[in-house]
């Protein structure tokens, strides 16, 4: 198999992974990037959220083959110094519960502060309606976008 | 990475062989005091007097939590617990998950919203047996009395002097003392508390914000393989025949075979597994098995066939009567006016979002297990008994959870996960799809409830009765033994467990009241989920408390108050959080048209009231755009946690109340994933406004509670709204449609 060399999270990673394997489990199993979760395989919950070139996708939507040279950021990326304005108003509104959904939540809010640095409620709600939390902490993401927004003011 | 929240249980038996009876006798030995062998004073020894707390010289403290942290925040509130008593820094403060040494830790669980009720007291005097040690130490090094020597803050200060004496530098002295029995300590007033009760940040969240969290499903151990296994989507039903081989062609698959059912005690479907070196390569793998199945014999299950078992079900005898106070036959002959429903819920979900897995290293001298589950140590003594091996033999590593709501308290996917790694005899990690996370489900009952009340004359409420007819818990959970035996479906004790529990409704004066039961058979599996039982009688009990309301053209909240029998003290907590959930969020206030709102409350253990308002839109689709919740729930450990909870119990029942069931054909589960088992989206997501009853009662949980009402209180909000009468959930909007 030849090798593919995807750009995540600033640092070039040669994988040898079957052209079809969708980049989810090639960050989860072959890369060992585990922040990045799997919850539908179909595109439909948002856990496997990361940015392709800075764009909110689906992780277990996108063929590793591909990707080319998009840079990829994961969780792990985006969190590394703990210091986004989204990552901070997530504690400061004690988001998480259980906590799983939580790294897909991030990056889809931080894709949609990239774009749309004040969004209204209603831009806030088509925004993050991919993105299931069963656990319940709507309300919580809703208002740490809103601080995180306020904060980059 | 390994989860790096656990100790191994060997690095905790290596505090040292010695280390670890002193552990023991520490908290539940107390008279054996001289089997511990540490050496006195010894520079840099450990701390550790007793199971929960070990101290080292670097002033490091750090907990050992039983309860597994599934999202309710458990590992923060121990903590906090301990840490108030024993005057800890908070900052020096590190949790881990306590490892399964029964002996030792027997609470490795947690269900039933019962996480700090059970705790709250053996962690407050774990923290004080602690603090008292390190006085005694301290006046001891100082030749001072112990009443001068007070704990602060992490340390021990000796009173008018200034002098001070960290926790840290203190454990080797406080290490060499004889055990101190917990039950001799004093503990704190709440007025002094300074840490229940506050807003503490939760110790588990840095993790979940940058993708450091370690779940079951992130257990990466050297040499991991992972597995899927391809399950009879029948129920009951067998493999007949597979063809592997172009399963065994898809690069990365190691293996392939069959696993047996493990019908008793597990209730497994058995099936194909699939082995290889990623979680995708194995999924491949099942995509291209040959695979043909033997159906169970007879009719297959349908949802539709079942209702009609149940509409029979709700008239004929009943194989329980849970509640008979007066004469509830006689006085609903004598009413003046006989109000009659039935009230219905379909199988639910848990949908975690987190799908199941369970990893499993198979050694010759021991297992090792990583789960995410809610049971640690009854996946132990499981997992000991399938391998014929000693309990100690077994090691269960407890991860976090990504969400459990009863599902995780079940052991089939443990035991499944071992038969695959015995095969393998190395580490793999079984994952289920979330296909088969929908269909293999051990769901929340279906079941249906029909509810008689009789009025007289002057409209007062004479007499009630409620039959509830269920496909029994009892006869498929894992907890009460799966047993099929029809004597278990007619035990008082199990059906007033599982299947009504909270069927007695909140404390009503109602003179003559009858609650009896009837099951129904079903060949899905079924268990706990976020409140069992309650998330279905309170849709219909208050649903129908409010039905008698406007059929006597009374307000439901007066209503609700001038049942409630006066001096009762669950009565009285009762109107005051009515009372509170009213006043907050407006009720009585005039809305638009096509608005309205509900209310519904419920006793158990905690008081809580929920008062929802909805929009019915044109096409019939009901929008939640508030719910106020009061609760009052004794002492409160952490006010923010309370909320959280509530906030998320509310969310996660409005999913059943909108758009979720699980429904059957042809004896299998329709629905496979999140386009058709609909949960609730933010976009959905009301404004919530929980407020809580200050109190000093002893703490009741809440992690159920809002779950109970949302079911009514939207039900009722409906009718307000509509004056269309909601009798089963998922509320159907082709009922409510206008254009």
């Amino acid at each position: 198999m030849p090798s593919i060399t995807l750009h995540i999270n600033d640092h070039p990673h040669a994988v040898d992974v079957a052209p079809d394997t969708p980049l989810l489990w090639v960050l989860r199993d072959t890369v060992g990037l585990t922040g990045t979760k799997y919850g539908c395989g179909m595109g439909l919950c948002g856990a496997c959220t990361v940015h392709l070139d800075g764009e909110a996708r689906r992780a277990c939507q996108i063929l590793v083959s591909s990707i080319g040279s998009a840079r990829i950021t994961t969780i792990e990326g985006l969190a590394a110094d703990r210091k986004h304005p989204v990552i901070r108003a997530w504690l400061a509104e004690q988001v998480p519960q259980c906590g799983y959904c939580q790294p897909g939540q991030i990056m889809q809010a931080a894709a949609l502060l990239a774009g749309t640095p004040h969004p209204t409620r209603q831009q806030i709600d088509e925004a993050m309606n991919g993105n299931i939390c069963r656990c319940g902490t709507y309300q919580r993401i809703r208002r740490a976008i809103a601080r995180a927004a306020a904060e980059t003011a | 990475m390994m989860p790096d929240d656990t100790l191994t249980r060997r690095a905790f038996l290596g505090v040292g062989a010695q280390g670890a009876a002193a552990l023991v006798v520490g908290f539940y030995l107390p008279a054996c005091g001289g089997t511990r062998e540490t050496t006195p004073g010894r520079a840099g020894q450990a701390f550790t007097p007793n199971a929960w707390i070990r101290i080292t010289a670097d002033d490091r403290i750090t907990i050992l939590v039983e309860k597994p942290e599934l999202g309710q925040g458990s590992r923060t509130y121990t903590a906090m617990m301990v840490a108030e008593e024993l005057e800890a820094d908070w900052s020096t403060i590190r949790v881990v998950q306590a490892p399964t040494v029964p002996a030792i830790y027997k609470e490795l669980r947690t269900a039933g919203s019962g996480g700090v009720e059970s705790t709250y007291l053996a962690m407050r005097q774990a923290g004080a047996q602690a603090r008292e040690l390190l006085r005694t130490a301290a006046a001891r090094h100082w030749g001072v009395p112990r009443q001068d020597c007070r704990a602060v803050n992490g340390a021990i200060v000796l009173a008018g002097t200034g002098r001070r004496l960290s926790f840290g530098a203190l454990a080797s002295a406080a290490a060499a003392l004889p055990a101190l029995a917990p039950t001799e300590i004093p503990l704190k007033a709440p007025e002094q508390f300074r840490l229940i009760g506050r807003a503490v940040p939760r110790l588990d969240l840095p993790a979940k914000v940058d993708g450091s969290a370690t779940f079951g499903i992130d257990v990466r151990v050297p040499g991991l393989l992972f597995a899927v296994i391809a399950r009879c989507p029948y129920f009951g039903g067998r493999l007949r025949h597979v063809d592997a081989t172009r399963a065994r062609r898809v690069p990365g698959v190691h293996a392939v075979f069959p696993v047996a059912p493990l019908p008793r005690r597990f209730n497994t479907a058995g099936g194909v597994a699939v082995v290889a070196d990623s979680s995708w390569s194995a999924v491949q793998g099942r995509r291209e098995l040959v695979l043909a199945w033997d159906r169970p014999a007879g009719e297959p299950e349908s949802t539709a066939g079942l209702r009609r078992v149940m509409e029979r079900a709700v008239l004929g005898p009943a194989t329980f009567v849970a509640v008979d106070r007066g004469d509830v036959v006689d006085a609903l002959r004598g009413a003046s006016r006989v109000l009659e429903a039935d009230y219905e819920s379909p199988f639910q979900a848990h949908a975690t979002m987190e799908p199941m897995n369970t990893t499993v290293d198979v050694r010759e001298r021991e297992i090792e297990v990583w789960s995410p589950t809610q049971f640690a140590d009854e996946v132990q003594r499981e997992i000991a008994e399938l391998a014929g091996v000693a309990l100690d033999r077994v090691i269960v590593h407890m991860t976090l959870s990504g969400g459990s709501f009863g599902r995780r308290y079940q052991w089939d996917v443990p035991a499944e996960a071992w038969q695959v790694a015995n095969v393998m005899r190395r580490p793999v990690q079984v994952m289920w799809t979330r296909e088969d996370d929908f269909q293999h489900d051990f769901y929340r009952p279906h079941n249906r409830q029909r509810l008689r009340a009789g009025l007289d004359t002057r409209g007062r409420l004479v007499a009630w009765s409620t039959r509830i007819v269920t496909t029994p818990i009892a006869a498929t959970n894992l907890y009460t033994g799966y047993t099929e035996s029809p004597e278990t479906l007619r035990d008082p004790a199990t059906i007033a467990a599982l299947e009504w529990y909270g069927g007695d409704i909140a404390p009503y004066a109602i003179p003559n009241f009858r609650l009896d039961y009837a099951p129904a058979d079903s060949v899905v599996p079924r268990s706990w989920w976020r409140s069992v039982a309650s998330s279905y009688t309170p849709f219909a009990e208050e649903s129908f408390m409010d039905e008698l309301a406007h059929a006597l053209g009374r307000d439901p909240l007066r209503f609700r108050l001038d049942l409630l029998t006066p001096g009762e003290p669950d009565a009285d907590r009762l109107r005051r959080v009515l009372r509170l959930a009213a006043e907050q969020a407006g009720w009585g206030t005039p809305l638009p048209a096509f608005q309205g709102r509900g209310l519904a409350c419920r006793v158990n253990g905690t008081c809580s009231a929920q008062v929802a308002h909805v929009a019915v839109d044109p096409d019939g689709s009901v929008r939640v755009l508030r719910v106020v919740s009061a609760v009052d729930c004794g002492l409160v450990i952490s006010p923010d946690g309370v909320r959280a909870m509530t906030e998320g119990a509310i969310n996660f029942a409005l999913t059943a109340v909108l758009t979720g069931a699980i429904t059957v054909k042809d004896g299998a589960v329709e629905q496979s994933n999140f386009h058709d088992y609909r949960v609730l989206r933010l976009s959905q997501a009301p404004d919530i406004d929980v407020q809580i009853v200050s109190s000093t009662a002893p703490p009741s949980g809440v992690g159920e509670l809002g779950a109970m009402l949302a079911g009514p209180a939207v039900a009722n909000a409906v009718f307000a709204a509509t004056g269309v009468r909601v009798r089963r959930l998922p509320i159907e909007s082709t009922l409510l449609r206008r254009t």
